[in-house]
């Protein structure tokens, strides 16, 4: 009894502890992130924004997560009800499940796996399926075509995400998501691979399907694309997936250009702050590059959506892919093996 | 507790393997398969092959299994059609079953009958403490089958090639786009800048 306390209970409810961990900060950033985009974006258009739920509008989230809560949930008669609520389900877990291997301070964090960095990318790829199966289990037009625009958007993107990916790795010299952020500790990549950072921040537009990316969900061509027969806590979780997305894949970005939890200069004033803050300060600023493109640009043309993803973005990153590796190996600076 | 998490996995990737072929809607099929794939990926993690498993799921679930999906999506299948030749095929999946299967049974038979055979077994791959099987895979892979790595890789392009030659087809009276031009427009054509102070507006 005693052994299946030390071996096998003890470390689940640690686990289960450094989950919520996790979980509960994060999703008070997404409830939260929704509230400073309404805010960011009003006061780019020179508006308000939420202001009367309690003190500068800041109960607008729990009040919208409210509305959304007590509201009717309606499957579609004509709709596949299994695969129609699997969906909003599949969405919103992968988003949370991506958080497993992020580290967001030296040593926080739930698993620190060697192929962290091919997990999260494999959990980004699987994004997809929550919005193909929405699109498809609906059996609506607008839905299906708007599955179908996601889906192809996001294979498109992933394609130019892996090879970013590809030039990070060859530089750290590993998977772990831990071991890149060290090997930053003298230049954040953001310096030698500044075109793929600005790649990234693109591609990880599209990749959560943001404005100016945001086709699949046009409303001026599809309604509300693959979410538009869903509703209350089904389209809440489609909402809460996609913020919880765009911080993942923030602080992928962070991760893998920004050195993570590193701060800006190694001396004492900025030693003093405890790596997380600097984290969540460097997900803020890149999450104000997206509702900043948000409030800023236009959505594009779905040909030109895809000519950007196969015959520019494509093309550049398979290019710095090859650049990259000659000069690590022309100057020698490969990184040693581990 | 390895050999449970190893039968509950290896349990349901039969059962959901079984689900593909026998569920009445196509895209329930694929779905499953998808599952099938997760369950797979999970004993390469028992395994201790990280590398592989991470691999499948991009690969066959994050790729092939979205294409797959495509396809049964768009096309207007209906599995009780897809069945009348069953029982015309059956024996010819059998036959190709049986060939699987016996080569499989040869292979684990080498090994046993020959136990010096055996140490070509583990000889590739270094204990996992030593060296993470992703580092073990890219010293292998990229010293001595670089060949064999790129002829995969040419096979590949040519199969690429090939099937956007079988659909490429020159449409009359299409209005394509130049960028070159669009982005050679001279700015003064297509925009005009206005000074906006700060907090005022236009």
């Amino acid at each position: 009894m005693a052994e299946f306390w030390t071996d096998f209970l003890w470390p689940l409810i640690l686990i289960l502890v450094k989950i919520l961990a996790f979980i509960l900060p994060l999703l008070l950033a997404v409830a939260y992130l929704t509230y400073a985009e309404r805010k960011v974006i009003a006061a780019m258009h020179l508006r308000k924004g939420p202001n009367v739920v309690g003190p500068f509008g800041l109960l607008q989230p729990m009040a919208d997560g409210l509305k959304l809560f007590i509201k009717e949930t309606v499957v579609p008669t004509g709709a596949n009800p299994v695969v129609f609520l699997m969906a909003p389900v599949v969405t919103f877990t992968l988003a949370l499940v991506g958080w497993a291997v992020i580290p967001v301070s030296e040593g926080w964090v739930v698993a620190d796996i060697n192929v962290g960095i091919l997990y999260l990318f494999a959990v980004s790829s699987l994004g997809i399926y929550g919005i193909i199966m929405a699109g498809w289990a609906s059996n609506s037009k607008y839905a299906f075509l708007g599955g179908l625009r996601s889906a192809a958007q996001m294979v498109s993107y992933e394609v130019s995400i892996g090879f970013i990916i590809v030039t990070v790795l060859l530089s750290a010299g590993s998977l772990n998501l831990s071991q890149i952020v060290r090997a930053q500790s003298g230049l954040w990549y953001c310096i030698p691979h500044f075109p793929m950072f600005v790649l990234f921040l693109i591609s990880a537009l599209a990749e959560t399907n943001r404005t100016p990316f945001d086709l699949p969900e046009a409303e001026s061509e599809l309604v509300g694309g693959y979410n538009t027969e869903y509703s209350a806590m089904t389209f809440a979780m489609f909402f809460l997936g996609e913020y919880a997305n765009m911080i993942l894949m923030s602080s992928l970005c962070v991760i893998l250009f920004l050195g993570g939890w590193l701060p800006p200069i190694a001396v004492a004033p900025f030693t003093w702050i405890p790596g997380v803050i600097w984290f969540a300060l460097k997900v803020s600023a890149v999450l104000f590059f997206y509702l900043w493109a948000r409030a800023t640009l236009p959505r594009y043309r779905y040909d030109q959506l895809m000519r950007l993803g196969w015959k520019v973005f494509l093309p550049m990153s398979l290019g710095w892919v090859v650049i990259t590796a000659v000069a690590l190996h022309l100057f020698g600076w490969l990184p040693p093996r581990a | 507790m390895t050999a449970f998490v190893f039968y509950l996995f290896a349990a349901l990737a039969i059962a959901s393997g079984a689900m593909v072929v026998t569920a009445r809607n196509p895209v329930h099929s694929v779905l499953f398969l998808i599952l099938t794939f997760f369950n797979v990926a999970g004993l390469f993690i028992l395994l201790g092959a990280e590398f592989v498993a991470m691999i499948m799921v991009i690969v066959y679930v994050g790729a092939v299994a979205v294409l797959f999906l495509f396809v049964v999506m768009m096309l207007d299948i209906h599995a009780v059609t897809l069945r009348e030749g069953f029982t015309k095929i059956l024996p010819v999946g059998a036959v190709v079953a049986l060939v699987l299967f016996v080569e499989l049974a040869l292979v684990f038979g080498t090994w046993l009958m020959a136990p010096d055979l055996d140490a070509v077994r583990g000889a590739p791959t270094p204990a996992v403490g030593e060296l993470s099987n992703t580092q073990a895979i890219g010293a292998v892979l990229y010293t001595d089958y670089v060949y064999l790595f790129q002829l995969a890789g040419i096979v590949l392009l040519v199969g690429m090639i090939g099937s956007i030659m079988l659909t490429l087809r020159a449409r009359v009276g299409v209005k394509r786009q130049n960028p070159r031009t669009q982005a050679n427009r001279p700015l003064e054509d297509c925009i005009e800048v206005k000074k906006v102070a700060t907090g005022k507006g236009v």
